[in-house]
Order: C-alpha cells, then sequence, then structure tokens
C-alpha cells in the first residue's frame, strides 16, 4: 500500500539523515521525500512517500515518533487529503515536435518556463500519476531531463497539522 | 564568566555525576584541565575507550544512575562505538561526551576528526554537535534529560575545542522542556483495567519479564503483583533478578537456553503478561511456530514501537512499568479473584519442571555449571554478576540464582564479548563494597583484558571467573551441533598464562583444574584476597554444552534437552 507520512520535525542540522538512516537502518521504502521549513522557521515539514503493509506502516510511524526531534506525525494517506508534485522538463522543441510540445502543456495544464530555439522548459504541477501520464504520453527520445520534487500534501477541511 | 571546559564539568557536578570514566586527548585537553583543579568528579583512566564506556554503561545498570564518559575526538570516538552499540540495544542511559576539533576545522579532514554524530546516530538515543559555548550547559541537560526518561539510551554530546575555551556566563537550568520529547509515564486507565480483567480470566497464565522491569526499579511491584495472582514468572536474559529467582513461583529464564517448563509454559499460556520485554528472537524462537497457539497478549512497555513489533499484542499498555503495575495492583486491591483453573495449570508446570532440565553430565574435569553453581554458594548468592558472551554467559545465568534487580550486569541485545571486566570496573565504582565477579571465557576475557591495568590503578578488585575450554565453546557448541564438527577458527591456541599475566599486571593469580579444588579457590579468593583482583583460571571440561537449546529458527518447544543427544 501506498502512504504518504507528514512530519514536522526541529529544523536541526542532521534532522533530515535522522529520517533517512531510519528507513534505511529498518528497512522502510523511501519512494520520495521532500523537506522544507514552514512558516515557523524553528520547525520542517517532511513528506515521505513510502508503500508497505499495515503492520510496517505502524512501525515506520512509531519509529518516527520515537525520535527525539520529531514533533509530528501524521499518515495523510489515511484520510482525505490534497496531494500535489511539481515537476520541471525540458524536451526537444524542433520542427513539428515544438508545435505538438506546446499542444502537450496546455493539454497537462502546463506552463512552458524557458524556451530556447530546440527547447522548452515545461512546469507541471498535479498528482504523481498525472505527470507520469504526461511523460508516457511523450516520445521518450524528447526528453532531454527531468527533475520531479516528489509527493507533498496536505489533509482536507479540519485535518490539520501543527504544534 | 567561566570557559567552555569549566561548564562542562559544572554540569557534571549539577547532575550529581561522582565518576566518568574515560581517555584524554587532544581535543579534550581543556576539559581535562577542568577537571583536574577540582574533586566532586572523580575521573578513572581506562586503558582503552571501549572500555570507559561498557564502565560507564554497567556503572549505570548497577546503579540507576546516568554513566558518563570522556574521550577525545577521532579514534577516541570510534573506539567508544562498540561500547555505546551495547548500551542502546540493552536501553542503559548513559552521556558520552566526545571532544571534536575545532569549529573551523570540522569537514576539513583535521588530525583526529571524525564524523562523531554521523558514526553514532544509529546506536544512540539522541545525539548533539554544540557549535556555540552559549548552548553547552543546556545541551548537556537536554543529554541528560533524554537519557533518563522514557526508554532510557546513550546520548553522545560532541563538543568541538574551540567551544571548550569560548567564555561564557554559566546557567544550568533546573528542568527542561522540549515540544518534540514528551515520552508517556502513566498507562492508560481503560486499558490497565481491561488487563486486569483478561488476568482474572486467565486458566493458563504467564507473566514474562524483561530489562523494563529493572530499568523501571519495578521488581518489588513486580513481585507484589505475581504475589497475588499466584501466577509463574518467567525472565528474559535481561529481566533476571526482577523477580527472585528462588521463588517458588520463579520458571527461570526462558528463550534459547531458557528451562523446559519456562518455554513450555510460555508457548502454551492462554494469557501472557508481558512487562518491559520484547519478544526478540532469543526469547520466542520462530515466531510463527510462536504464534500457532491461540492466545490472548497484554504487554506493558514504555516504548510504543516495541508493541506489536514481533508479536500481535491484544492489549498494549503504553507507559513506565512502575506506574502501570502500581495501577494494577491498586485495582487488585479491590478483589482479586483468579480462576480455579490455575490450579491445574501449576500442576502442568510441576510436571515439567520434573524433567529437570537444568541437570548436566558429571565428568572429571570441572563442569562449568559447577563452577556457578558453588560462585553463588560463596557468594550467598548476592554478589554483583558481570559476564561476556558465549557459554559462560549462558552458565551465569541459569545457574546462578539472582534474587535482586541490577545484580546481573550483561549484554543482552547486542552480545558484546569483551565486556565482563568493565562492566566489574563500572559496578565497583558505583557500588565500592561489593562483591563482583566477572563470568568470563578465554576468548572474552581478551577483548579488554588491558583493564586488569586500571583495576590495578584503582583499586578495583573483580574476581575474574574464567570459565576456560580453550574453545570459543557457544561456536564450538553451534559447530558440533549444526555444521558437522567442522571446528572451523574456534580453537583457540596459544593462550597466555593467566596467571602470570594476572601477576604481571601486580594481581592474584590461580589455575584450577581439580573439581574438589573450585570450591576452597573460590572461598579464598572471596576472603583473604577480598580486595585484590583475582584472576581464576577454571580449566574446565571442553565437551560442556549448554542447554536446553531451542535452535535458531526454530519453536520454543522444540528444545534440544541434555541427553537427546
Amino acid at each position: 500500500m501506498r502512504h504518504i507520512i507528514s512530519i514536522l520535525i526541529e529544523n536541526e542540522a542532521g534532522a533530515l539523515s535522522r529520517v533517512a538512516g531510519l528507513f534505511s537502518a529498518r528497512g522502510y521504502n523511501i519512494e520520495s521525500l521532500t523537506v522544507a521549513p514552514t512558516e515557523d522557521p524553528s520547525l520542517s515539514r517532511m513528506t515521505i512517500l513510502t508503500s508497505g503493509s499495515d503492520d510496517v506502516l505502524e512501525q515506520i510511524t512509531k519509529q518516527l515518533n520515537k525520535l527525539v526531534d520529531v514533533v509530528k506525525v501524521v499518515d495523510l494517506s489515511e484520510a482525505a487529503h490534497v496531494e500535489r508534485e511539481l515537476m520541471l522538463i525540458k524536451v526537444r522543441a524542433t520542427g513539428k515536435d515544438r508545435e505538438e510540445m506546446k499542444r502537450m502543456a496546455d493539454i497537462f495544464r502546463g506552463r512552458i518556463i524557458d524556451v530556447t530555439e530546440s527547447t522548452y522548459v515545461i512546469e507541471l504541477t498535479g498528482a504523481s500519476t498525472k505527470l507520469d501520464s504526461f511523460i508516457a504520453g511523450l516520445d521518450a527520445g524528447l526528453i532531454l531531463e527531468t527533475v520531479r520534487t516528489g509527493v507533498c500534501g496536505i489533509g482536507r477541511g479540519d485535518r490539520i497539522l501543527k504544534v | 564568566m567561566i570557559s567552555g571546559a569549566e561548564i562542562v564539568i559544572r554540569c557534571l557536578q549539577e547532575e550529581k555525576v561522582d565518576c566518568v570514566f574515560g581517555y584524554p586527548g587532544g581535543s579534550v585537553l581543556h576539559i581535562y584541565d577542568a577537571l583536574f583543579k577540582q574533586d566532586d568528579v572523580k575521573h578513572v583512566l581506562v586503558r582503552h575507550e571501549q572500555a570507559a564506556v561498557h564502565a560507564a554503561d554497567a556503572y549505570s545498570r548497577s546503579s540507576q544512575r546516568v554513566g558518563v564518559a570522556l574521550v577525545t575526538s577521532g579514534p577516541g570516538v570510534t573506539n567508544t562505538v562498540t561500547g555505546i552499540a551495547t548500551a542502546y540495544m540493552d536501553s542503559i542511559p548513559m552521556v558520552v561526551l566526545c571532544g571534536q576539533v575545532p569549529t573551523q576545522y570540522i569537514g576539513q579532514d583535521a588530525f583526529q576528526e571524525c564524523d562523531t554524530v554521523g558514526i553514532t546516530r544509529p546506536c544512540v538515543k539522541h545525539n548533539f554537535l554544540v557549535k556555540d559555548v552559549k548552548d553547552l550547559a543546556i545541551t548537556i541537560k537536554k543529554a541528560f534529560h533524554i537519557a533518563a526518561t522514557g526508554r532510557p539510551g546513550p546520548v553522545v554530546v560532541d563538543i568541538p575545542k574551540d567551544v571548550t575555551a569560548q567564555m561564557c556566563e554559566f546557567d544550568y537550568p533546573k528542568t527542561i522542556q522540549m515540544r518534540s520529547y514528551n515520552p508517556v509515564v502513566k498507562g492508560h486507565l481503560g486499558q490497565i483495567k481491561k488487563a486486569v480483567q483478561m488476568l482474572q480470566e486467565a486458566k493458563r497464565p504467564i507473566i514474562y519479564t524483561g530489562g523494563g522491569v529493572i530499568l523501571s526499579d519495578a521488581a518489588d511491584k513486580l513481585t507484589q503483583l505475581a504475589k497475588k495472582l499466584d501466577f509463574p514468572v518467567t525472565n528474559t536474559l535481561m529481566g533476571l533478578g526482577g523477580y527472585p529467582a528462588t521463588d517458588r513461583q520463579f520458571v527461570g529464564m526462558l528463550g534459547m537456553h531458557g528451562t523446559f517448563e519456562a518455554n513450555n509454559a510460555m508457548h502454551y499460556a492462554d494469557v501472557i503478561l508481558a512487562v518491559g520485554a520484547r519478544f526478540d528472537d532469543r526469547v520466542i524462537g520462530n515466531p510463527e511456530h510462536f504464534s500457532s497457539e491461540k492466545r490472548r497478549v497484554i504487554h506493558i512497555d514504555i516504548d510504543p514501537s516495541s508493541i506489536s513489533k514481533r508479536v500481535k499484542v491484544d492489549v498494549p499498555i503504553v507507559g513506565n512499568v512502575a506506574d502501570v503495575l502500581d495501577e494494577m495492583l491498586k485495582l487488585l486491591d479491590g478483589g482479586c479473584k483468579t480462576d480455579p483453573e490455575v490450579a491445574d495449570w501449576w500442576k502442568q508446570i510441576d510436571e515439567w519442571r520434573g524433567r529437570k532440565s537444568l541437570a548436566y553430565r558429571q565428568s572429571n574435569h570441572i563442569m562449568p555449571q559447577y563452577v556457578v553453581e558453588k560462585l553463588y554458594e560463596v557468594t550467598g548468592g548476592d554478589a554483583f554478576i558481570t559476564s561476556d558472551v558465549g557459554q559462560h554467559q549462558m552458565f551465569a545465568a541459569q545457574y546462578y540464582k539472582f534474587d535482586k534487580p541490577r545484580r546481573w550486569i550483561n549484554s543482552g541485545g547486542l552480545g558484546t564479548m569483551g565486556v565482563g571486566l568493565p562492566y566489574g570496573m563500572g559496578v565497583l565504582m558505583a557500588n565500592p563494597d561489593a562483591q563482583v565477579a566477572c563470568v568470563t571465557g578465554e576468548g572474552s576475557i581478551q577483548m579488554c583484558i588491558q583493564e586488569m591495568s586500571t583495576c590495578k590503578q584503582y583499586g578495583l578488585p573483580v574476581k575474574i571467573i574464567n570459565l576456560n575450554n580453550g574453545m570459543l565453546g557457544m561456536v564450538r557448541q553451534w559447530q558440533e551441533m549444526f555444521y558437522s564438527k567442522r571446528y572451523s577458527q574456534s580453537y583457540v591456541t596459544s593462550l597466555p598464562d593467566f596467571v602470570k599475566l594476572a601477576e604481571a599486571y601486580g594481581h592474584v593469580g590461580m589455575r584450577i583444574e581439580k573439581p574438589e579444588d573450585v570450591e576452597p579457590a573460590l572461598r579464598k579468593a572471596f576472603t583473604e584476597h577480598k580486595d585484590d583482583l583475582v584472576f581464576m583460571d577454571f580449566i574446565i571440561d571442553p565437551g560442556a554444552n549448554v542447554f536446553p537449546m531451542v535452535a535458531a529458527g526454530k519453536g520454543l518447544t522444540e528444545m534440544i534437552l541434555a541427553e537427546e543427544l
């Protein structure tokens, strides 16, 4: 099962390595990980996309809570939430492909944020599956470079993760 | 204003630390200078940093106080890693203060630099790098707080040399609040009530307790509870002494080398009350085999991640063992009515007991079990027993009947050979008048044997009980049983003459080769040589094996018993 774990953690040197080290030491998966400070600069919010059985997930949240720097942990995917991922993708845009790329970007509500004679950089935001579909829809030979942020997410409505 | 080095010492004084185990070096010279100028904190100079951490660990195990070690940067730190990991696996509260190269050199591959925080991270409860002298006192306060509260564990504080030279006002906080660290103490009352109800309905109950009872100083409460219920009690290796071993209700240690009655009672119980224990692989064997029997499990532990980690738990109770047991006792004070069928269960247990699974074969040579039995008699069952890792450790655990907590000092989780002698030092620093015996083997003792020199310097009269079979006994036992007697590298040749070696360090050495000499030699060591370190080299039967035994991957009831071979 795919799970999105959100963590509030003290914004201190080494905090990221404690979380990453825990996952590798205990054999848990990290499919993606994003981290940045929150509106309170002393706290960072981390989002980890992981997978595992219910038992494994229970251990992951317990072990994360055990880390001294961790303030709060929540499994976002347990209830209603929204999730997004940002991708920047550089594609070859020459000849007839140039128009096709523009059209693809429009269909996926992407934006072209850099243009040269032969390339575009397209910015695309959405659920990870949408980004996957975009990549799948392109001729692989035209993709020059891809960079994705990994998933970040937030609970819907009154589900709030705060100190 | 005082220097960072003086702040370190003042913090130790504030924490009422009377003894630090350590080894000086370049990056801690300021701290050692500050140490020199005072008398409150005594320093024990070890011969290898690993021993400093082991000794601090045993100081804590035997006294309930936080053990402290002080080492220099680089190799000083890397030498401590085994000791830190040992303490971490057994949840021992300890603070390790490490020197670091000056802040401006960090990351430049300076002389004796290593990434202390990175290297120790996976084996500490928490660690800190102090980059500003203004943070020093509060960081040390946090370190002691984190080490001793919740599920205890070692905390490392990495202090760059320049920080120890900088000047700052000293202000030691009395208490500390951390928003990210608030361990649970009290158990959930609803769950406790449910557990008490379940215990009274049990027909085949067992109380299974571990190191958590010792760490939480809950041995008395556990004994009261067990007495009130009249249920059988088994201890893990780490839990020995949590319940008096000489009591009728005690069925012995369980697990890989547990008694026939303990392992059967654990397996066939319908209700297990697990207290501060974690169902690890050496305790329940194969988890699938263990789960084949239908039963209900109540689990008290301060660490939620220990609950339902290996065995599904029906009534989890997160909390400090002593507090939870207290609540249970209060509830049972209102009336305790156990199921009459428990009497049949006791009959079954007595039948298992009749199997006498700890009986051992007789021999013309000294049997190691016999040495431990005599050690028990000679010390009146009241000694602190430290141990290393291997057959001798199991013999000590099986045959020395621990009636009190904190008397059995060994490396249970990590299984670290070499801890025995430094553990003896730590115990004696915390309990100066105690009888301390280190039950060891000729393999383990050589892993920290240099500490005989430290023992000489500080007059630490550890009695070393060396069960010498000229083999790495436990390895040899497995090779005999599972590798068709191919004794690959388990035979120790070129052993030193331990008597001469002890004498060379200025101690007393004895070599005991005949069964009839065992008891007189022990008596002599504990009376005539009470104040000396005595190295007692017992030449034992080389074929002695540890039974019962649950082979790795087997179920708890699939024990190999002594006569079955």
